[in-house]
C-alpha cells in the first residue's frame, strides 16, 4: 500500500462532493485570508504612524495644555510662553518655539465649500520644525506675521478639494467668510494612519487669532531643540521656564504636557500594536471557525461513507490506510483553502483599506498557512480515527 | 481426505450482555476441506450469517476457535485479520457492496491496491477477473449503470481477483432474478471446478443443489448434515 494510492483515494473522496468540498475550502480560505489581511492592515497602520512621526524629526518637543487638578486653576499656554521659551539666555538648547493656535474652519472657493481638517495659526519657524516643504508658491514670512496679513498656505488635500485642476497660488479663498490669499501649497506628506496630514491649512498666528480664535490660549507650542542630542537639555529648560511662568511648585502636577516625538512614537506604536493584536485575534477566531467547519464536514463524510469504509476493510484495507485516506482528505481541503486564502490575502493587501496601505508581514503568511495545514491534521484526525476504528461488519451493517 | 482449510471448534458469538444478550452461535463445530463446495442453510436468525462473517474474518467470535489454513485466528490482531481478508478470503455479499461512483474496474482493483500490487499488474489482473465473469466490456461502467446481476458478477470478480483459497458468499442470489442467479451460480460452480473452496449461504434449495455438501444451522448450531 503506497502513499500515492491513498492520495488517489483521498483526491477521489474530495472530488466526489464538489460543492461541499468547495464550501469547506471557503471557510479556511476566509480564515487564512483574514489573518493575512488584518495583520497587514495593522502593520500598515503602525508603519504609517512611525513614518509620519519620524518625518517630524527627532529634536521636536510638543507642549500642550493639560486640564488642571481639582482645586487649582490651569493657566493657558500663551504667545508670551512661546516667546519666553525662545529666549537664548534662559533656554540655550531651544532653537525655536512656535506657538500654534488651531481653529475649525470651512473654506470655500468658487462655490465649492470644504471643511479643513486642521486650520492652524503659527509662525514661519513651524514649517522648518515640522519638515513642511512648499510645493508651489511660497511660505508666509515673518513680515506677514507681524502685519497679520490674511495669507494662507494650504495642504495638498485642501488644494485638490478647492482647486481641482487649477493652480491655487494667488487665488483668494473664504475661510469662515473671511477672505484669505493662498500664497503656497505644501508638498504632500501622505496619510498618517487614521489622519490625513495633507488636510491642513496654515496661516500666520496673528491673523488666525485676530480673525478666528481670538487672543486666548494656544492649542500647543512646538519647540525645536538645537539638535537631537540637546533634546533632553531642552526638555529640562522648557520645564523650568514653564513651571516658573505657570507657578508650578515642586511636586505639583503641571498644567501642561511635554511630549517628545520619541514618546509620541512609543505611545502611538503601542496603540497600533493593540490594534494589530485585536485584528489578529478576530482573524484567528475566523480561522478556528473554519477548522471546526472542516471537522464537521469530515464527520459527516465519515458517517455518510461508513459502508464504503466497511467495504474497504472487508477487502483487506488496514487501519492506517483508512486513517491516511480521511486525514489526507481533511488536510487537502484545508491546505487548498489555505493556499487560496494566501492568494486572496495577497490580492486584498494590494488595495488601500480604510485609508491604510496594508503591509504584509511575511511571518503571518507562513503562520496562517501552517495553521491551516495543522487544522486539517488536527480537526481531521478525530473523524479519521473514528472511521479507522470501525469493525468491518459494524461498518457494513450501517445504513 | 485433504487437509481442512476451515476448522471451527466450539464457536460462540454473543451480542449484548445480561438479560438482553443474544446468542447467535452456541458452540458450533464445522470443518471444511480444501476444494469443498458447501452450502449453509437455515432460518432467518439461526446464526448462519454470523458464522459466515466469522469465517470471513469480518467479525470475531466471543469464544471458541477458528483455524484458517491450520492457523488459529484467535491470536490475530487487526492487521493480521486485514491480511487474511485480503489474501485468503474472497467475500461476496447479498447486497453486492460495491463502492458507489467508482468504475467496475476500480472496484475489482481495490483488494489489489491494499495488497500493494503495482498499477500495471493490478489492471491486468482486474481485467482478467472481469473477463472471467463475462463483464470485460463493462469495465468502465459505474455500479449504478449496471444491473443487479452484473453488479454481483463485479463483486465476484473482486472476490477472486487476489486468488483466494476460499470464496465465501452470503446469499449471493438473494437479490437477483432467476436468470441472473443462474449466471452467478455458473461462475461459482466454475470457481469450485477450478479447485477453490466455496462456502455459500442460501435459502433456496435449487441453489443449495449446486453444492456437494449442505449443512443446516438451527439456533446457532449445526443441526443436520446432508451429503449431496
Amino acid at each position: 500500500m503506497r502513499f500515492t494510492e491513498v492520495l488517489a483515494f483521498a483526491v477521489r473522496g474530495v472530488a466526489a462532493n464538489k460543492l461541499r468540498s468547495a464550501l469547506t475550502t471557503l471557510g479556511i480560505l476566509i480564515g487564512v485570508a483574514s489573518v493575512i489581511l488584518l495583520i497587514a492592515v495593522g502593520n500598515g497602520a503602525s508603519a504609517a504612524v512611525q513614518q509620519s512621526i519620524a518625518g517630524l524629526g527627532t529634536n521636536v518637543l510638543t507642549i500642550s495644555p493639560q486640564r488642571a487638578q481639582p482645586g487649582t486653576s490651569a493657566k493657558p499656554l500663551t504667545t508670551a510662553d512661546a516667546t519666553a521659551l525662545a529666549d537664548p539666555a534662559e533656554a540655550p538648547a531651544v532653537k525655536s518655539a512656535s506657538p500654534v493656535a488651531s481653529a475649525s474652519a470651512t473654506a470655500s472657493h468658487a462655490g465649492v465649500s470644504y471643511s479643513i481638517g486642521q486650520f492652524l495659526g503659527t509662525d514661519p519657524a513651524y514649517f522648518g520644525t515640522t519638515n513642511s516643504a512648499v510645493a508651489r508658491g511660497a511660505l508666509f514670512s515673518a513680515d506677514d506675521l507681524a502685519h497679520a496679513r490674511k495669507v494662507v498656505v494650504i495642504g495638498a488635500t485642501v488644494a485638490t478639494q478647492l482647486f481641482p485642476g487649477s493652480d491655487p497660488v494667488g487665488e483668494s479663498i473664504l475661510v469662515n467668510n473671511i477672505p484669505f490669499t493662498v500664497v503656497g501649497v505644501l508638498a504632500a506628506k501622505g496619510s498618517s494612519g487614521l489622519q490625513d496630514a495633507d488636510d491642513t491649512a496654515i496661516a500666520p498666528l496673528s491673523t488666525v487669532q485676530n480673525a478666528l480664535t481670538g487672543y486666548g490660549s494656544l492649542s500647543q507650542i512646538v519647540v525645536q531643540a538645537t539638535s537631537a542630542d540637546t533634546l533632553t537639555a531642552a526638555t529640562a529648560q522648557v520645564a523650568t521656564i514653564l513651571d516658573g511662568r505657570h507657578r508650578i511648585g515642586f511636586g505639583q502636577t503641571a498644567d501642561y504636557r511635554l511630549l517628545s516625538q520619541e514618546q509620541l512614537l512609543t505611545a502611538r506604536t503601542a496603540t497600533t500594536d493593540t490594534f494589530t493584536v485585536l485584528l489578529a485575534s478576530v482573524a484567528a477566531i475566523s480561522l478556528l471557525v473554519g477548522g471546526i467547519g472542516v471537522t464537521n464536514i469530515m464527520l459527516v463524510t465519515v458517517t455518510e461513507r461508513i459502508r464504503e469504509i466497511g467495504i474497504r476493510k472487508a477487502v483487506g484495507a488496514r487501519r492506517p490506510a483508512i486513517l491516511g485516506q480521511f486525514l489526507l482528505e481533511a488536510t487537502m481541503l484545508s491546505l487548498f483553502g489555505g493556499a487560496l486564502g494566501v492568494a486572496a490575502g495577497f490580492i486584498g493587501t494590494r488595495f488601500t483599506i480604510a485609508g491604510i496601505k496594508p503591509v504584509i508581514v511575511p511571518s503571518s503568511v507562513l503562520l496562517a498557512f501552517a495553521v491551516s495545514a495543522l487544522i486539517g491534521l488536527f480537526f481531521g484526525s478525530y473523524p479519521a480515527h473514528r472511521a479507522a476504528r470501525l469493525r468491518p461488519i459494524e461498518a457494513l451493517r450501517h445504513e | 481426505m485433504t487437509a481442512p482449510v476451515i476448522e471451527v471448534r466450539a464457536l460462540r458469538k454473543t451480542y449484548g450482555s445480561g438479560d438482553t444478550a443474544v446468542h447467535a452461535l452456541r458452540g458450533l463445530d464445522l470443518t471444511v476441506r480444501r476444494g469443498e463446495y458447501l452450502a449453509i442453510m437455515g432460518a432467518s436468525g439461526s446464526g448462519k450469517s454470523t458464522l459466515l462473517n466469522v469465517l470471513g474474518c469480518l467479525d470475531v467470535p466471543t469464544s471458541g476457535h477458528y483455524l484458517l489454513d491450520g492457523i488459529d485466528t484467535a491470536d490475530f490482531g487487526e492487521a493480521q485479520l486485514s491480511l487474511m481478508r485480503n489474501r485468503k478470503i474472497g467475500f461476496v455479499f447479498q447486497s453486492f457492496n460495491l463502492i458507489p461512483r467508482t468504475s467496475a474496474l476500480a472496484n475489482v482493483e481495490l483488494p489489489l491496491v491494499y495488497a500493494g500490487i503495482r498499477r500495471a499488474e493490478r489492471r491486468a489482473r482486474a481485467n482478467a477477473a472481469l473477463r472471467l465473469v463475462g463483464l470485460a466490456d463493462r469495465a468502465h461502467h459505474r455500479p449504478n449503470e449496471l444491473s443487479g446481476g452484473q453488479q454481483q458478477r463485479v463483486a465476484i470478480a473482486r472476490a477472486l481477483v487476489t486468488g483466494p483459497a476460499i470464496v465465501l458468499a452470503d446469499e449471493p442470489t438473494g437479490n437477483l432474478d432467476t436468470r441472473s442467479s443462474q449466471d452467478v451460480m455458473a461462475i461459482l460452480d466454475g470457481l469450485h471446478a477450478g479447485g477453490r473452496t466455496v462456502v455459500l449461504i442460501t435459502h433456496e434449495d435449487d441453489v443449495a443443489a449446486h453444492a456437494n455438501r449442505v449443512v443446516r444451522v438451527v439456533d446457532g448450531q449445526i443441526a443436520q448434515e446432508v451429503r449431496a
